[in-house]
C-alpha cells in the first residue's frame, strides 16, 4: 500500500476520508496528510497479510503474535505474546507463537537477563496490540459503513453492536492491510479492569512440541551434512596451546579434521584451543581421550579458592581498603550501642549448570555465518561474530533457539563465536557440543565473596549502626568482577542512619558471570541472615524488627519505579507471614524463618518451614513466598518462576560450590556438583500481592530471599547460626 | 547394528563399537528429543525405555541393544498421535520451564505408572529420582503424575 517513503499509493480518496473522519472517533490513527508526523506506516506485510508492527501478523492463515525475546525457562515467548494478544483482543486459542528474528531496528533489546523483558516489553507490546486491533475495527467499519465507535471486538472478531453483524479478524486482515498505522504513541490502551487474558493461568506455548520430543533447542539442530565438533580448552583461563598432536588426531577414525584456535584476547569470546570436528558429536567426544596438548600456563590463571578464604579471614580483622559508603557516624553508634554483634559470612563459588551444556550450530556459506545458538543476547552474539571473523553485522544470521536453561550462563556467547570460528574452517555445517565437564569448567561462574559484619543496637532493640567489610575479587585490579560488587544502597542500607561499607578485592583471574540475580543471591544470604541475628539479639520478633526498619510506606526514590517501596516491602512481608502462619507453635525440632528482599523491582517475603534431624540433616517442608511484581501477566508461568527459584535457590545452598586450585574448577559433573532432587523439594506456596504498579520481571527477585528464610529457620530450631555457604562445607546435608 | 525404536527397525553405521545409544538416537537416527545432560548416568536428561525399563541412554553402547524394544519420547504418545495421559497432563499442569529435562522427567514417570498405576507421592519421588531438573518443576511434575494415577487427565 505504500512506497519505502510512506506515501500511501494504494488507499483510495474515499476510504481514505473515512478513515480521517474516523480519527475523531473510537479509530485513533495519528495520521496527518502533508505533515512530517507522523508518516503513515505500512501494514502491509510482504506476503500481502495484515502487518501492523514488528509484533503482529494476520492473514487468512491466521493470527501470528511474535515473541521477541529468548526463551531460556523463564516463559516470556508465552507471556510477551499474552500482552499484544489482550490489547489485541485475539482468542488465545487462535494465536500462533512465532520466535522473532534478531533485529534491533524492530525490537530494540532482545535479550533474556535483569529480568527485563516484561517490563521492558509492556507498553510497546500492549501498543502493537492495541494498534492493531484499532486498524481492524477500522476495517470492519469501512466494510459495514458504520461508525467504529459502535463496533466491539472480543475473541478475534470484531462485532457491530446494533445490528449483531461480525466479522473476523481473518476476514478483515486483507482491508486492514489497507489502512494506514496509526502511531502507537496515540492508541487508547484498555483499563487494566477489562483485561480478559492477563493474570490467567496459559500453560506454555512450546509444551507440546516439549512433551513430544521435538526440535527445540539449540542442541537439537540438524542439516544436511551437518558436522560435529568438540573444543579443548586449557583448564585454567588464559592458558595457550604450546603444542598438540593433531596429525594423529585427525587420523582419528571418524574424524575430520583438528586445528588450533588462538584466543581473540577475550574470554567471554574466544579462548584458545583444539577444536575436533568429526561425523558425529561420540567421534568428537572420543578422540579427545587421544589428543595430547601442552598448554602454556604462563599467563594463565593460578587462582586458589582456598588461598583466597584465607587471605579474606585474615583481612575481615580490619576494615576494607576502600570506602564504599559512609553516613552518619558509624563509632558513636557503636560506642553507644546497648549491645552489638558480628558475624562472618561467606559463600563459594558456584556455576550456572544449565542443563543443555553450551553449543552451537554455524554453516559460514554464501559470505554469510548463519548460526543456531541458545543465547540469552543474541544481539551481543551476533556483534561478537561478526567483529572476530570481520564482516558486517548484517552478514551474521542468527536464529533464536530454545535455550535448555540460563541462570545468566548465556549472556555470554563464547559459544557461539567458537562455533563460528570453527565453521570458518569447516565446509558445511557444524554443530559444536561442549561436554558437561567443559561446562563446568569453563563457566563464568558466580563469585564467591565474604561479609565481615558487625551491628549496633540500642536499648529498644533498634538497628542503629551496620559495619560490614565486603571481601570480594576484581579481574582488572580495579572493579569488582561481574556480579561480585556491591552498593551502600542495598537493603538495609538505607534504613540504618549510622553505616559504614568498605570493601576489598581480591585479585582473581578466572572469568565470574552473571548468576540468577546477581549480586543479590547471595548479598541477601549475608544481610538478611545478619538481621535476624540482630533481632534474635534484641529478643525481638523478626517481622516486627523489619517492620519498623522499613517505616512508613514510601519510595526509597521519589518517581523511580525500580526503587524499593517500604509499603509494598512490609506488605510482602505482612502477607508471607501470615500465610505461613508466623508465630504459631510448631513441634519439636521444627521452626519458621522469614526473609525479605528486594531485587530486579520484586518486592519478595518468604517463609520457611524446616526440620533439622540427627546429624545436621535438614528437611525444608514448605516455602511461603509473598511477591509484589505488580500485575501478573501469566500466572501459571508466573508461580512457576517463584517454585523454580526457591527450588534453585536451596538447591544451590545445600551442596553446590566450585572450589579452584592452580586456576582449574574441581568439580566437573553433577556427582561433584549436586542439583537437589525431586523428593527434596519442598512444597511452595505462592502469594501474588497485585499491585497497581507497572508489571517488573520475576525470574529472579524470588531466589534471594530464599538462603536466609531457611538459615534463620535452622536458627530458630537448633540455635546454629548459618554464616557459609554452601551448607554442606559445614556439615549440614 | 539393527536397532529397533519406537517399533521400527533402524539400520545403523556407527564408527565406534561403544557409541552410547544416545548419540545414535540424536545424530543418526534424528530423534532429538531424547537429551543430553552429563554423559554419566547423572542427570537423568538421556532417559529412554529399553524393553519396557528406564535406562540411561548416554551409558549403554547402542550395539548392545540390538533385538531390544527401545522407546524414546517420540514414541511416547500413540502411534495416531493421541497424547499419552502423562504428556497431556504435563501441557495442562503446565510442567515445563526451560523444558529440557522434561523428556527424560516423561519417560520415568511413564515406566512407573506401567508398573504401579497408582502410586504414592513417596513412590513418584523415588522413581523420579534419577532425573535432574536445573529449573525446579518438581512439584508440578509430582502434581502431574498423580493427576494421572488418580485418574484425572486436566486441571
Amino acid at each position: 500500500m505504500q512506497s519505502d517513503n510512506g506515501d500511501i499509493v494504494k488507499l483510495d480518496r474515499r476510504a481514505f476520508l473515512k478513515l480521517t473522519g474516523l480519527a475523531g472517533g473510537g479509530l485513533i490513527l495519528g495520521v496527518t496528510v502533508g505533515c512530517s508526523r507522523p508518516q503513515p506506516v505500512a501494514a502491509t506485510g510482504e506476503d500481502g497479510s495484515f502487518q501492523p508492527n514488528a509484533y503482529v501478523r494476520i492473514s487468512e492463515e491466521g493470527i501470528f503474535i511474535y515473541a521477541p525475546n529468548p526463551e531460556i525457562g523463564q516463559g516470556v515467548k508465552t507471556a510477551l505474546p499474552m500482552i499484544v494478544a489482550e490489547e489485541l483482543d485475539a482468542a488465545w486459542d487462535d494465536v500462533t507463537v512465532v520466535q522473532s528474528e534478531i533485529d534491533a531496528a524492530r525490537y530494540e533489546r532482545q535479550a533474556a537477563g535483569g529480568s527485563r523483558s516484561i517490563p521492558d516489553k509492556w507498553t510497546p507490546m500492549r501498543r502493537a496490540g492495541a494498534a492493531a486491533r484499532h486498524m481492524l475495527v477500522a476495517a470492519a467499519a469501512l466494510r459495514w459503513e458504520v461508525d467504529p465507535e459502535e463496533c466491539e471486538t472480543r475473541d478475534s472478531m470484531v462485532i457491530h453492536t446494533p445490528s449483531g453483524r461480525r466479522l473476523s479478524y481473518l476476514e478483515l486482515a486483507s482491508t486492514a492491510a489497507e489502512l494506514p498505522v496509526p502511531d502507537p504513541d496515540d492508541v487508547t490502551l484498555k483499563d487494566p479492569s477489562e483485561f480478559r487474558l492477563l493474570g490467567k493461568r496459559i500453560s506454555g506455548v512450546d509444551n507440546r512440541p516439549l512433551v513430544t520430543g521435538a526440535a527445540l533447542f539449540g542442541i537439537d539442530k540438524q542439516l544436511p551434512g551437518l558436522r560435529y565438533a568438540s573444543y579443548v580448552q586449557c583448564p585454567a583461563e588464559g592458558g595457550r596451546v604450546k603444542r598438540a598432536n593433531l596429525e594423529a588426531v585427525k587420523r582419528l577414525p571418524g574424524v575430520i579434521d583438528a586445528f588450533v584456535l588462538e584466543s581473540n584476547g577475550e574470554p567471554t569470546e574466544l579462548s584458545a584451543g583444539v577444536a575436533i570436528v568429526a561425523v558425529d558429536t561420540w567421534s568428537a567426544f572420543k578422540a579427545r581421550r587421544s589428543l595430547e596438548v601442552e598448554w602454556d600456563e604462563s599467563d594463565a590463571a593460578k587462582d586458589s579458592w582456598s588461598r583466597a578464604q584465607e587471605e579474606a579471614r585474615r583481612l575481615a580483622e580490619g576494615e576494607g581498603r576502600e570506602t564504599v559508603a559512609d553516613r552518619g557516624d558509624v563509632n558513636r553508634a557503636f560506642g553507644e550501642a546497648a549491645r552489638t554483634v558480628s558475624g562472618f559470612y561467606q559463600y563459594a563459588f558456584v556455576s550456572h549448570a544449565q542443563l543443555e551444556p553450551q553449543n552451537t550450530t554455524a554453516w559460514w556459506h554464501d559470505g554469510i555465518m548463519e548460526l543456531w545458538a541458545p543465547t540469552q543476547s543474541p544481539q551481543g552474539a551476533k556483534q561478537s561474530v561478526a567483529k572476530l571473523i570481520r564482516v558486517a553485522e548484517d552478514r551474521v544470521v542468527l536464529h533464536q533457539m530454545r535455550a535448555g536453561g540460563g541462570f545468566g550462563r548465556r549472556l555470554m556467547n563464547d559459544a557461539v563465536v567458537e562455533a563460528a570460528a570453527i565453521a570458518r574452517r569447516v565446509d558445511g555445517p557444524v554443530k559444536l557440543t561442549w561436554t558437561r565437564e567443559d561446562d563446568m569448567a569453563h563457566d563464568f561462574y558466580r563469585a564467591g565473596g565474604f561479609h565481615a559484619l558487625q551491628g549496633a543496637l540500642d536499648g529498644n532493640g533498634r538497628l542503629t549502626g551496620w559495619r560490614n567489610h565486603f571481601i570480594s575479587f576484581t579481574e582488572d585490579g580495579d572493579e569488582p568482577v561481574r556480579g561480585g560488587g556491591i552498593s551502600g544502597d542495598v537493603d538495609p542500607g538505607p534504613f540504618v542512619p549510622h553505616y559504614r561499607l568498605t570493601q576489598t578485592l581480591l585479585p582473581w583471574r578466572t572469568p565470574c558471570g552473571y548468576w540468577r540475580a546477581p549480586g543479590s543471591n547471595v548479598i541477601a544470604f549475608a544481610h538478611q541472615s545478619f538481621l535476624h541475628e540482630l533481632s534474635s539479639a534484641a529478643g525481638r520478633d523478626h517481622v516486627e524488627f523489619l517492620l519498623e526498619l522499613m517505616g512508613e510506606p514510601r519510595w526509597l526514590e521519589e518517581g523511580n519505579l525500580w526503587a524499593l517501596h517500604t509499603g509494598r516491602a512490609a506488605g510482602v512481608i505482612r502477607r508471607a507471614a501470615e500465610a505461613a502462619g508466623w508465630g504459631r507453635t510448631l513441634p519439636e525440632g521444627r521452626g519458621l524463618g522469614l526473609a525479605f528482599y528486594f531485587s530486579h523491582a520484586g518486592h519478595v517475603a518468604e517463609v520457611a518451614e524446616v526440620s533439622v534431624g540427627s546429624d545436621k540433616r535438614l528437611n525444608v517442608h514448605k516455602v511461603t513466598v509473598a511477591a509484589d511484581v505488580g500485575p501478573i501477566v501469566n500466572l501459571s508461568g508466573a508461580e512457576n518462576q517463584v517454585q523454580g527459584s526457591v527450588i534453585d535457590g536451596l538447591s544451590a545452598m545445600l551442596g553446590q560450590r566450585i572450589t579452584f586450585e592452580n586456576g582449574r574448577a574441581r568439580e566437573l559433573n553433577f556427582h561433584q556438583y549436586p542439583l537437589l532432587r525431586i523428593g527434596r523439594a519442598p512444597e511452595v506456596d505462592v502469594h501474588f500481592v497485585q499491585s497497581d504498579f507497572p508489571p517488573t520481571g520475576l525470574g529472579e527477585p524470588a531466589l534471594p530471599p530464599l538462603a536466609p528464610a531457611v538459615g534463620n529457620a535452622i536458627f530458630a530450631v537448633t540455635g546454629e547460626r548459618v554464616r557459609r555457604l554452601p551448607l554442606s562445607a559445614e556439615g549440614w546435608s | 547394528m539393527r536397532l529397533n525404536v519406537n517399533g521400527r527397525v533402524h539400520e545403523v553405521e556407527v564408527v565406534h563399537e561403544d557409541t552410547p545409544l544416545l548419540w545414535v538416537l540424536r545424530d543418526h537416527l534424528g530423534l532429538v528429543g531424547t537429551k543430553f545432560g552429563c554423559g554419566i548416568a547423572q542427570c537423568g536428561a538421556c532417559t529412554v525405555h529399553v524393553d519396557g525399563v528406564p535406562a540411561f541412554s548416554c551409558a549403554v553402547p547402542a550395539a548392545a541393544l540390538e533385538g531390544a524394544q527401545i522407546t524414546t519420547i517420540e514414541g511416547l504418545a500413540a502411534a495416531d498421535g493421541t497424547l499419552h495421559p502423562l504428556q497431556q497432563a504435563w501441557i495442562d499442569h503446565d510442567v515445563p520451564q526451560c523444558g529440557y529435562c522434561q523428556s527424560g522427567q516423561l519417560m520415568r514417570a511413564a515406566a512407573l505408572l506401567a508398573e504401579n498405576p497408582r502410586p504414592s507421592a513417596t513412590e513418584v519421588d523415588e522413581a523420579l529420582d534419577p532425573s535432574l531438573c536445573r529449573c525446579g518443576t518438581y512439584n508440578r511434575i509430582r502434581g502431574a503424575v498423580m493427576a494421572v494415577a488418580g485418574g484425572e487427565h486436566a486441571e
